[in-house]
């Protein structure tokens, strides 16, 4: 199966949360609002590449790479 | 007056909600910062009045996005929420939401709720919620929720007298609870409630899910608690999840009809905009700087006034003293030993509350969560963590707040770490050692038209304690073993106005605690100091001044002269003078004779002392006057080279060894605080010190 994530998401592109590939970041993750179902935006990145900053829930968040990486989206 | 106690309220919300605006309206100036029982988090608390009559007691709880905590920070609100008998359990919680990110913000809200304390909700930010086009029916709410729900501007101090209406009230308090903790593990939730006797579900749930880290419970509850948790299966993080997400159903059904979101025209333009310009590859870090280089300008240039002027008002009230109050030993202590004593400390002031206003007025703006977004990655090479910038800033100004702002920094192993480096960044206090040793070993030359030799001397004893914070931060990297993860789930708040009373309260808050805080500390220090530089074995101190006469007797000397003699014999035979000399051939090798050994001895309680002892040392009355202390360090000679005492070695090597060295009393006891035993500040003692050593030792021979 192919999942995409978060990272495969270009600067200004949304997608639908999924689910998450990560246990224990999820419990966090769902705390901040991200919900399966949800839209989540990719915004830009930080200088250096990482970490990212994405909207969800009407606000932003900013994560790292491997955290972002985590969250699957349709 | 009603004698019974006055009612406890506290205020609970998501980082970034506008918690602490409500607070300075509520309390005002009747604020307190002390810290909480066992653990060094900042306690804020104030008392508000209600109304003529009434008052209540407020306390601040730390941000939080959730009950489940994430940082040491956190932990705090389950502590005193969850556990009845806590002393500063509060009899009404007051969550605040920020109204324009409904969803996320009530989460917290249906976990105290549940808790089954009275709880009102405050709507903040309905002014953006207002121009967003979103639309709240708080009386449908209210009745939902079945709490009060008070709509408010709390920048502006709109609702405010509402909410202090509603808590003057009995509340109509209807409870139900919104997440069916029981219905997800029945047995073990009525075990625990029988064995601990709670009624609520909920707090019986949260003793299964969290009694690893309740700090009310004893280590044979926690393992009565384990067992239960696997006798019954109890999943913690499977429950959580289901948790969480029960939770946000039931906040989707409650919202249903009373709150219409559109999130289409929300006026987050201006944090766009300016996101594009404080994140860009090159602007973004250049901003940065600059706005560093404000800082330490306005640090140094700023404070300078008022620091004189406080230096002054000291010097003069413990001249003005000797001269009033009868001589004698009480009258000695307070002038050469209390009043420089708090003189000392309060001279800092102005340093610690510009700095603190930046720092205020970087939160507030939200600017600072760019800065751990931008420096992240970076930080990570070296095991630190976004967040460790904070500290590390705070660090240049003292280095006991700085280790407090650490505790946000999730993870263990990189918060050790930020704490561990923090106190190489160059504090205010190893300022006017700076000052005084490149004055006199850096001739006062520009090199160009514009670049001062000396301010470049500064300049680089503060980049070698940046530099030898973030290569000794490397070196713990590879170190410490953790298999702890490291996180960055961080929210980027929009853009806003700084609020410029929260700018002063944090100000005055933050300098009130220094003083009191560190305070104490150099305060005794400074008596036990004056103690033992004037007294000594035997009688030598009280034969002092027989002993000069009979040598000077030959001399013509003008009675200062005679009395500077005396002072300086008084001195190299009191307990401190002998320290002096026992120590010397320890640190012969970096250059320093036993007049810089009692310096380096008085100092390692704390470095500002240096500059008094010096004044002392070279028998100066007065030791407020820099310029007197500097020619007289200047004309100080080498009996062994016949060259100036303070050469180009041996002013390196101690300029060195203080950019390095651990002398702050202060700072061990807060690491020890915040690592809770000896092991990390004796380490960061032993280290620092070592550091110190060699590289002063590596100093004076390349210069010597």
């Amino acid at each position: 199966m192919n999942t995409r994530s978060v990272v495969d998401l270009t600067p200004g592109e949304s997608g639908i949360i999924n689910g998450f590939m990560d246990d224990t970041l999820s419990l966090k993750l769902l705390e901040m609002g991200c919900l399966p179902g949800q839209p989540i935006k990719y915004n830009f990145a930080a200088p250096l590449g990482d970490p990212i900053c994405v909207s969800v829930s009407g606000y932003n968040l900013s994560l790292r790479l491997d955290e972002a990486i985590t969250i699957s989206i349709q | 007056m009603s004698k019974r106690t006055i009612p406890k309220i506290a205020l609970v919300g998501n980082p970034n909600s506008g918690k602490s605006s409500l607070f300075n309206h509520l309390t005002g100036l009747n604020q307190k910062i002390g810290n909480f029982p066992g653990v060094t988090v900042d306690k804020k608390t104030g008392i508000c009045n209600l109304d003529a009559t009434h008052k209540a007691e407020i306390i601040d709880l730390p941000g939080t996005y959730s009950i489940y905590p994430n940082s040491t920070d956190e932990k705090i609100v389950f502590d005193i929420l969850g556990n009845k008998n806590n002393p500063l359990h509060p009899d009404i919680v007051v969550v605040i939401v920020d109204a324009s990110n409904f969803k996320r913000n009530l989460l917290l809200f249906t976990q105290l709720y549940d808790l089954h304390i009275p709880t009102v909700l405050v709507l903040n930010m309905m002014d953006i919620v207002e121009k967003t086009g979103l639309s709240i029916d708080e009386k449908k709410l209210s009745k939902e929720l079945g709490v009060p729900v008070i709509p408010m501007k709390a920048r502006k101090g709109k609702g405010v007298d509402v909410l202090k209406n509603t808590l003057l009230n009995d509340m109509d308090y209807h409870f139900s609870p919104i997440f069916d903790a029981r219905s997800h593990a029945p047995e073990a939730i009525d075990s625990v409630k029988e064995m601990f006797s709670i009624e609520e579900d909920y707090v019986a749930y949260q003793m299964l899910q969290q009694h690893r880290i309740n700090q009310s419970l004893t280590q044979n509850e926690k393992n009565l608690l384990t067992d239960l948790v696997e006798k019954h299966n109890f999943s913690r993080d499977d429950l959580r999840r289901k948790e969480t997400l029960d939770r946000y159903a039931a906040i989707n059904h409650f919202i249903d009809g009373s709150v219409k979101e559109n999130f289409t025209t929300l006026p987050k333009h201006w944090t766009q905009r300016l996101d594009r310009i404080f994140t860009h590859k090159i602007f973004g870090y250049a901003i940065f700087f600059l706005i560093l280089f404000l800082i330490f300008q306005s640090i140094f240039a700023w404070a300078e006034v008022p620091m004189d002027l406080i230096d002054l008002t000291f010097s003069e009230l413990a001249t003005w003293l000797s001269n009033t109050l009868p001589p004698g030993v009480l009258t000695r202590l307070l002038t050469e030993g209390i009043v420089p004593g708090i003189g000392g400390i309060v001279i800092f002031i102005p340093q610690i509350a510009i700095l603190f206003a930046f720092i205020a007025i970087l939160e507030e703006t939200g600017y600072m969560s760019r800065v751990v977004f931008l420096m992240d990655k970076i930080m990570r090479k070296f095991g630190l963590n976004g967040k460790s910038v904070v500290p590390l800033i705070s660090g240049v100004a003292c280095a006991i707040p700085a280790i407090m702002a650490t505790r946000t920094i999730e993870n263990w192993k990189e918060r050790l770490i930020t704490i561990f480096v923090t106190p190489l960044m160059s504090c205010s206090a190893r300022l006017p050692i700076y000052t005084i040793l490149i004055a006199l070993i850096v001739p006062d030359r520009s090199l160009f038209w514009f670049i001062n030799l000396q301010g470049v001397a500064l300049m680089g004893l503060y980049l070698l304690g940046f530099l030898a914070a973030i290569i000794s931060a490397w070196v713990m990297k590879l170190i410490l073993r953790s298999k702890e993860r490291s996180f960055l789930v961080m929210e980027l708040p929009t853009y806003k106005m700084p609020r410029w009373k929260n700018v002063g309260i944090t100000m005055f808050e933050k300098s009130k605690t220094f003083v009191f805080e560190a305070g104490k500390i150099i305060f005794a220090i400074s008596i036990v100091l004056w103690v033992l530089a004037s007294y000594g074995p035997g009688d030598r101190i009280d034969k002092a001044e027989e002993v000069v006469m009979a040598e000077t007797q030959n001399q013509q000397l003008t009675e200062r002269q005679l009395h500077n003699k005396i002072e300086s014999y008084k001195l190299e035979n009191s307990y401190a003078g002998i320290f002096g000399k026992t120590i010397e051939p320890v640190i012969k090798p970096l250059g320093y004779d036993w007049k810089i050994g009692i310096a380096l001895i008085t100092s390692f309680a704390a470095r500002e002392v240096f500059v008094g002892t010096m004044a002392t040392i070279y028998s100066i009355g007065e030791t407020d006057d820099e310029l007197t202390i500097k020619n007289r360090m200047k004309r100080e000679i080498n009996p062994d080279t016949g060259g100036p005492r303070y050469s180009l070695a041996t002013g390196s090597s101690l300029l060195i060894f203080y950019a390095f060295a651990m002398q702050c009393m202060s700072t061990l006891a807060i690491v020890y605080r915040e690592t809770k035993g000896w092991k990390w500040p004796l380490i960061q003692l032993l280290y620092m010190t070592a550091l110190a050593y060699v590289s002063a030792f590596i100093a004076y021979n390349i210069f010597s």
